[in-house]
């Protein structure tokens, strides 16, 4: 491990290795990411693997139009497939009111170019087949979200940064961060002290616990880990539930084909505040989650279910995220608390951060002042970032 | 040596000696990461058959002690179960009540 480094990225998931390839990209190649267990083992190899676009406001919706262009590139810049398809997400309605709600959103997300369109039973069948379209009255459909596979977006931002001289520290945990007169000086990790002067806070679940390693109060951005759980089935044929099918008031619950295996992953609402050790599946979940997924196929009563496991959502008040700069401490940066949303997100902040260090600026359209990381201790939430699963 | 492309290591995922030892030679000797690039231990049989050959590949390339390998997590349910029967709709693989 290097004892000095222009910048040490804290957490190896998706979002602190997008900003290390990034920031490896812009020439700065003297970037350290610290990893506590192996990459991609806190959220990012826990998530559903979805990627949208179907946001209901103006800076969610405009930041994933961005992400997917970039999603769409990112296997030829990466040099390696991460399995990105443009899926779709379909969204189902119960309700009149419901209708109601998902064409005011579809009109938001056409204003700012995301072709979302509703939908008749009809064709919602033909997209998903084997779905029970009886208790639903519409759908709002967007062609352009899709998935991509967590574990190769991983490994493809790794390989690349390493290609560009990140080095990637694994089984190397972060236990403080050394700061004088509001200024870095390194990072001490059981391995020894890396010298440094930025240090970006990309831990997400494990954020507030690196903040305090910075002298800030833990609660600063108050991010908690919800615990939230996945099942997953055996391989059906492709094209069958190939879109993240959700009905959003059926708790939130959601089925998607895995786009690697064929599997299908159900998900369902989140479960209640946790401990940042308890990934411990429950077969309570199990039975809830499949309950919802066979209402909305129920032709899944016959697939095999071969796996369940838990992650967090690491959430934040408002299910926004904290991206940007702390202003207390001296080039100190957080891009965390995702609250379910950084897979998706991870290309664009990646590129956003890097570019915010080495300009000062970036052309990513990110809202700064709607992810600012000050905004909890003002009190000034913004409205709630739409959350399934 | 018989060749090694038609050694099924992962019957599940139908992954072979030379995709593992492949991965290993670019330097991924993790055993978590190999899983999830390759889908090994991922499959219905949850890596019974596979893991602890994968183990002793990554042994004898890497230079380690098999016991220094910590296997990934088994994930429940242990065997595959059909959906309706987690629910309590159906009784066994296949049959409705």
């Amino acid at each position: 491990m290097k004892s000095r480094a222009e910048v040490v990225i804290i957490g190896g998931g998706v979002i602190g290795l997008s900003i290390a390839y990034h920031l490896g990209k812009l020439g700065v190649e003297d970037v350290v990411v610290l990893e506590k267990k192996y990459i991609g083992s806190g959220s990012t190899f826990r998530c559903a693997s979805g990627i949208r676009a179907q946001f209901t406001d103006e800076a969610n919706i405009k930041l994933q139009k961005y992400n997917i262009e970039r999603w769409k590139r990112l296997s030829d810049e990466l040099e390696h497939d991460i399995n990105f398809k443009q899926s779709g997400y379909l969204f189902l309605a119960t309700s009149e009111e419901e209708v109601e709600v998902f064409k005011k959103n579809i009109k938001l997300q056409n204003r700012l170019g995301v072709p979302t369109r509703l939908i008749g039973m009809d064709e919602a069948k033909e997209i998903v087949p084997p779905l029970n379209t009886e208790p639903f009255l519409a759908g709002a459909w967007n062609p352009e979200d899709g998935k991509a596979s967590p574990f190769h977006v991983v490994y493809g931002f790794a390989k690349k940064a390493k290609e560009f001289g990140v080095e990637i520290c694994e089984y190397t945990p972060a236990v403080d961060i050394l700061v004088e007169k509001d200024e870095i000086k390194g990072v001490k990790t059981e391995k020894g002290i890396i010298k440094t002067g930025i240090v970006i806070n990309a831990a997400n679940a494990w954020a507030p616990i690196i903040n305090e390693m910075a002298g800030l109060k833990r609660d600063f951005i108050p991010i908690k880990p919800y615990k939230h759980q996945l099942v997953k089935t055996e391989p059906i044929a492709e094209g069958q539930i190939e879109p993240l099918t959700c009905p959003p008031a059926w708790n939130d619950s959601y089925v998607i084909q895995d786009g690697e295996d064929g599997g299908v992953i159900c998900g369902t609402g989140l479960e209640k505040l946790t401990h940042l050790d308890d990934v411990q599946p429950t077969y309570d979940f199990m039975r809830e989650v499949l309950k919802w997924a066979t209402k909305i196929i129920p032709a899944l009563k016959y697939v095999h279910v071969v796996r369940q496991w838990a992650g967090f959502y690491a959430k934040t008040p408002d299910s926004n995220p904290a991206i940007g700069r702390i202003q207390y401490v001296d080039e100190l940066y957080i891009a965390a608390g995702f609250s379910g949303h950084g897979f998706m997100m991870a290309p664009g902040v990646g590129e956003a951060i890097a570019e915010l260090i080495v300009k000062g600026k970036s052309k990513v359209p990110l809202d700064w002042d709607w992810y600012d990381p000050h905004r909890f201790e003002r009190g000034e939430l913004r409205s709630a970032a739409f959350q399934i699963g | 040596m018989s060749d090694k492309k038609n050694i099924i290591i992962c019957r599940c995922n139908e992954v072979t000696q030379e995709e593992i030892e492949a991965l290993i030679d670019q330097g991924v000797t993790d055993i978590e990461m190999i899983k999830r690039l390759l889908r090994i231990g991922m499959g219905p049989c949850q890596g019974r058959t596979c893991l602890p050959m994968v183990i002793s590949i990554l042994a004898r390339k890497t230079g380690k002690r098999p016991d220094e390998i910590t296997l990934p997590a088994t994930r429940i349910p242990v065997r595959p179960v059909p959906a309706g029967v987690l629910v309590g709709e159906m009784e066994s693989d296949g049959n409705e009540e």
